[in-house]
């Protein structure tokens, strides 16, 4: 055939939104597993040094990219995962909104999204709605917007109540200001609030940590997540601690702050269900994130945003400009896509599992994993108990060695 | 074909001269040697290729002679008696460096004299003054020559006078050349046709020639430089070597002029080279004597010894994967280098390995640069070791060529090797010369002073001493004035221990080293110090010991670690989490475990590195 050769090719078949996008053994299971929606908000009013998420502090991006047009063009996406998924779209059980920093959006706008989400998905009665939202972006009034919408739950971005922290994080908070919003929160409806931690930045104390702690006890919340401050490639505080004007945070007293961070919870009630997450109880835990541990189904709206649907992961394209231009000419805006292969998820099973609470249920290892999970028990690194009782279950100490039990445990 | 007197094989030996070049490295041995190919005629000069002797690229890009050359030159001298008689030269290119003493000796063995190239901008040089020694041993005839005049810096009165102290001649004596511009070599042809005698031997007399070189080609096999003393050897006769007995077919017989050119036949006096088929230059070794199977002679040359290692090394492929290929590039540097002898070996830390024996420091180094370039290994070698004479208390006696195999029992006596060195240094850095030799054990044998400003300085110094950093110790103690040669100079008695140094317990072989017992100390604090920078944490505290026999003479501990998770939120990138356990699996497997210990192999690499021998370069 001489037909002259295009010098485009044409998108494949795979990359046109439509039902057979998904590929057929990637829909097993599609209504039997709990499915929860992700979508992203790539936008931050200035850029924190520590930070690598995909977020643009510009509000102007490109034709269907700005802030005021992104909730029209992440409802875009929403109504081709519907199509995808056909008529068996499963039901929705947890939406959670993140960034970024949502609420750089106006209240209805976020509203919108969710009000779409119900048009286009069946919606659990029970549905879990999370939205994160920076400290200084959130008031009275927007909170109170977000409830009525149907948020059920806020995620505010407290990382600290120490001042000098604040300022080496450059937050633009003021330190009172987090424990200020969630009270808001309360005070709008909202049943579930988080506040977000982070320890080890330079300059940070034990003191400084205490007083954190403390400052987030006394808040209305009833779940905490604590992260250790890692320093990512590529940011600001990277170059700075290359530079030597910033000391690299030490593994010990990372390990102390963690410590301290799971006794003095633990004290006031709070369990921890996750490395890095507390909760006050079983409800309170934050079930789209159970999702991504418990390896369930969820679709990521959104630039860069991650999915997974029955063993295929896939994500989008980073730049908010090129994923509207995807979305506006009928294509998928993922970037790439994975089918993970038999011997990926049963290690994915392991690294995931064995971060929870919960734990892994031995029979998911195989044997040289179960013979090293009963040597782990003997160095300390999992719970007899659990054991005994067929499940590994990190120790304390083992949270703080989790990646090494999981080079450890897994084939 | 009517033939002149320089044909070979039909020259007379009275119009023979045999002579070698003795320089310190980069006085200009090689650039000399050039202009003398191009002022004889042998070669036109825009056919020079820089350094037409040194064939192989190490040579070339370290400015160093490796293996020597030889080549025939006709020359006809405009001065002097014998002015207008066509002459032979035979030039024998002499390896420059100490790890070559033997070989050296061998090619002074074939020369009746030696040009003593000084540069005349620095003057006398240890290596120099060595081989001078050596060429003085062997009853050659010195000219001194100054090179490089065409310097603005070049001060050849001071260095004519230095050198006419040296030799006990007239500073007028002193020849002045340049071979960068060519002056001044022409008249020291004619020098070296005046003042070097002709060679001697007897024509009817059964054949005998000394190797003085022996190389292996892939196209020809080994092609073996001999100095025929007595007799005539001829094309296609079979050869006997003396020491072995061992007959072969001469395929080719020939003189360089400066390519390979076969002959009829080489008789008294003359250089060249044979080949005989041979694959390996054991078969055809320096030193040995050649002679006919059908009229053999009675007595050898003499002179001739095996090559002995001085160090030994073990050399391990980082990968693993690659211990086939070290292997086989063995095998094949083998076929080259009468010196090099090794064996598997393995080592806990390490994985399997060669434990190799070399002739020196150099050797060392260019056995394994050659390894890393040619065959595109990456290589980790041990701390380099001297061979210890180990006498036990029940009268049995070992030799030690590895630290792990110190025995276990009693031991009466222990014996290590010494060197004789020469140092050469600017007067004003005697004292801390002094200071640096007896930290190593050294004994002052004598001293010289060469001019006002310069001493020459003879110590006797355990080799063992050397090896790990001492020319760089002296270079930088002496702002790089110094200069330095040694020679074997037997054994003595030492009180010497093994250090082990142990992670968890647990010896690590490739740590181990037999040090003098006043520095087992500072070895153990320096290595256990270096492995706690150098082992990453584990889940358990470790600690390192450095000892002897079981007694503990240093420790440090690299604590347990206590974090290790990446206590962020990743949201729904599990992907990302997935690829870097996967990487950290991979990271996981390549780790060398010592017991219980994990230890990356860049770490032994980089532990050991620091201990590697100085670089050489004299
Ligand atoms: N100016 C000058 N440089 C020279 C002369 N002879 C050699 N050189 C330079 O000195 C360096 C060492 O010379 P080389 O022949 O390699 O020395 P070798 O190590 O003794 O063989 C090279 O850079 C040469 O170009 C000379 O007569 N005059
Ligand atoms: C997806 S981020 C965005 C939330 C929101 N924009 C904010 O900053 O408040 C969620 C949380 O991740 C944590 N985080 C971000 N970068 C981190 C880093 N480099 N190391 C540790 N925690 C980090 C912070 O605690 C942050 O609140
Ligand atoms: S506000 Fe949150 S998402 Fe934005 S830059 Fe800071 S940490 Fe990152
Ligand atoms: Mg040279």
């Amino acid at each position: 055939m001489d037909a002259p050769v295009p010098l485009l090719p044409a998108p494949a078949a795979a990359d046109r939104l439509g039902p057979d996008w998904l590929p057929g053994p990637a829909r097993e299971g599609l209504t039997s597993t709990p499915f929860g929606l992700y979508v992203h908000v790539p936008f931050c009013a200035t850029r924190c040094g520590y930070c690598d998420f995909n977020t643009y502090t510009a509000d102007e991006l490109g034709p269907g990219a700005g802030r005021a047009e992104y909730a029209g063009t992440a409802i875009a996406e929403l109504r081709a995962a519907a199509d995808v998924l056909g008529p068996d779209r499963p039901t929705v059980s947890t939406v959670f909104v993140g960034g970024g920093t949502p609420t750089l959006l106006p209240a209805d706008d976020l509203a919108a999204v969710l009000a779409a989400v119900r048009e286009l998905f069946p919606v659990a009665d029970d549905v879990e709605v999370t939205t994160e939202a920076n400290p200084e972006s959130v008031g009275p009034a927007s909170l109170a917007r977000l409830r009525e919408a149907g948020f059920t739950r806020v995620s505010l971005g407290m990382q600290s109540a120490a001042e000098h922290v604040l300022a080496v994080l450059d937050r633009r908070h003021t330190p009172g200001r987090a424990v200020a919003a969630a009270h808001e929160a309360r005070a709008a409806g909202f049943e579930h609030v988080n506040l977000d931690l982070i320890y080890g930045a330079p300059g940070e104390t034990d003191a400084d940590w205490t007083a954190s702690l403390d400052a987030v006890l006394a808040a209305p919340v009833d779940h905490v997540s604590a992260y250790a401050l890692i320093v990512e490639p590529g940011t600001r505080l990277a170059r700075r601690v290359a530079r030597g004007e910033l000391p690299m945070p030490d593994d010990d007293v990372l390990a102390d702050r963690y410590e301290l961070a799971d006794a003095t919870l633990r004290a006031a009630g709070f369990e921890w269900y996750e490395v890095s997450n507390w909760a006050t109880s079983r409800t309170a835990r934050c079930r789209h994130n159970e999702l991504y541990w418990a390896d369930a189904h969820w679709w990521g709206i959104g630039p860069g945003a991650h999915s997974h649907v029955g063993g295929l992961r896939w994500w989008n394209v980073k730049h908010p400009a090129a994923y509207a231009d995807r979305l506006a000419r009928g294509e998928s805006p993922a970037a790439d896509r994975e089918l993970l292969t038999d011997a990926d998820r049963a290690l994915e099973a392991v690294m995931l599992g064995l971060r929870l609470r919960d734990g892994l249920p031995l029979d998911r290892l195989s044997a040289a994993g179960r013979a090293r999970a009963a040597e782990a028990v003997v160095r300390g690194l999992l719970e007899p108990g659990a054991h005994q009782a067929g499940r590994a279950v990190l120790t304390g100490r083992g949270r703080l060695l989790a990646d090494a039990v999981v080079r450890d445990l897994s084939d | 074909m009517a033939g002149t007197v320089t044909t070979p094989a039909a020259t007379d030996p009275a119009r023979i001269r045999n002579f070698c070049i003795i320089a310190h490295i980069d006085h200009g041995k090689s650039t000399l040697a050039d202009r003398m190919l191009e002022v004889t005629g042998i070669i036109e000069a825009r056919q020079m290729r820089a350094q037409y002797l040194d064939r192989m690229d190490i040579e070339r890009e370290r400015g160093i002679t490796i293996k020597a050359q030889n080549v025939r030159l006709p020359w006809r001298p405009e001065s002097g008696e014998q002015a207008g008689t066509e002459h032979v030269l035979h030039m024998i290119d002499t390896p420059g460096h100490v790890d070559f003493t033997y070989e050296v000796s061998r090619s002074l063995a074939a020369c009746e004299g030696a040009v003593l190239l000084v540069d005349a901008a620095q003057g006398i040089e240890a290596q120099t003054l060595a081989n001078l020694y050596l060429a003085l041993e062997n009853d050659l005839t010195i000219i001194p020559v100054l090179n490089k005049i065409d310097l603005p810096a070049a001060q050849p009165e001071r260095y004519a006078a230095e050198l006419a102290h040296i030799i006990g001649c007239d500073p007028d004596d002193v020849l002045r050349v340049s071979g960068k511009t060519g002056e001044g070599v022409p008249e020291l042809l004619d020098a070296i046709v005046t003042q070097i005698p002709a060679p001697e031997g007897a024509a009817d007399a059964p054949a005998r020639a000394m190797i003085f070189d022996s190389v292996y080609d892939i196209y020809r096999g080994v092609i073996t430089y001999v100095r025929v003393v007595d007799g005539r050897i001829s094309a296609r006769e079979r050869i006997k070597m003396m020491s072995t007995g061992a007959t072969h077919e001469l395929l080719e017989i020939g003189v360089i002029s400066p390519e390979p050119k076969p002959v009829d036949s080489l008789g008294v006096g003359e250089v060249g080279y044979f080949i005989t088929g041979v694959k390996d230059v054991r078969q055809s070794r320096v030193g040995d004597t050649v002679t006919l199977q059908h009229r053999p002679a009675e007595q050898s040359l003499g002179g001739y010894r095996d090559p002995k290692p001085m160090v030994y090394s073990g050399l391990y492929p980082i990968d693993g994967s690659e211990y086939q290929l070290l292997r086989e590039s063995l095998d094949k540097l083998l076929l080259n280098d009468a010196a090099l002898v090794y064996e598997p070996e393995t080592s806990a830390a390490l994985g399997f390995g060669f434990r190799v024996g070399f002739l020196g420091l150099l050797h060392l180094e260019i056995v394994r640069e050659r390894l890393e370039r040619e065959s595109g290994l990456s290589l980790i070698s041990t701390a380099p070791n001297v061979v210890y004479r180990v006498v036990m208390e029940d009268g049995t006696e070992r030799t030690v060529t590895n630290p792990s195999d110190w025995p276990g029992g009693k031991i009466a006596t222990v014996h290590e090797p010494v060197v004789s060195a020469t140092i050469i240094a600017p007067s004003d850095y005697t004292g801390t010369i002094m200071e640096l030799c007896q930290s190593r054990r050294g004994s002052l044998t004598g001293m010289d002073y060469l001019s006002e400003s310069r001493v020459e300085l003879r110590y006797t110094l355990p080799l063992g001493e050397i090896i790990f950093d001492f020319f760089d110790a002296l270079k930088s103690r002496t702002r790089g004035y110094a200069s330095l040669d040694y020679a074997e100079a037997g054994e003595q008695e030492a009180q010497l221990v093994k250090v082990d140094i142990l992670l968890q317990g647990e010896p690590v072989d490739a740590f181990s080293a037999i040090v003098h017992k006043d520095k087992a100390y500072s070895y153990g604090v320096m290595m256990a110090g270096k492995l706690r920078e150098l082992i990453p944490r584990q889940q358990f505290e470790v600690p390192i010991q450095a000892a002897v026999g079981s007694r503990v003479i240093a420790r440090e501990t690299v604590r347990a670690i206590r974090k290790d998770v990446l206590a962020k939120c990743y949201g729904g990138d599990i992907t990302r989490k997935r690829k870097l356990l996967e990487k950290q699996k991979e990271g996981k497997k390549r780790m060398k475990m010592v017991g219980r210990v994990e230890v990356p192999q860049e770490a032994f690499v980089a532990a050991l590195s620091n201990a590697e021998p100085s670089k050489t370069g004299k």
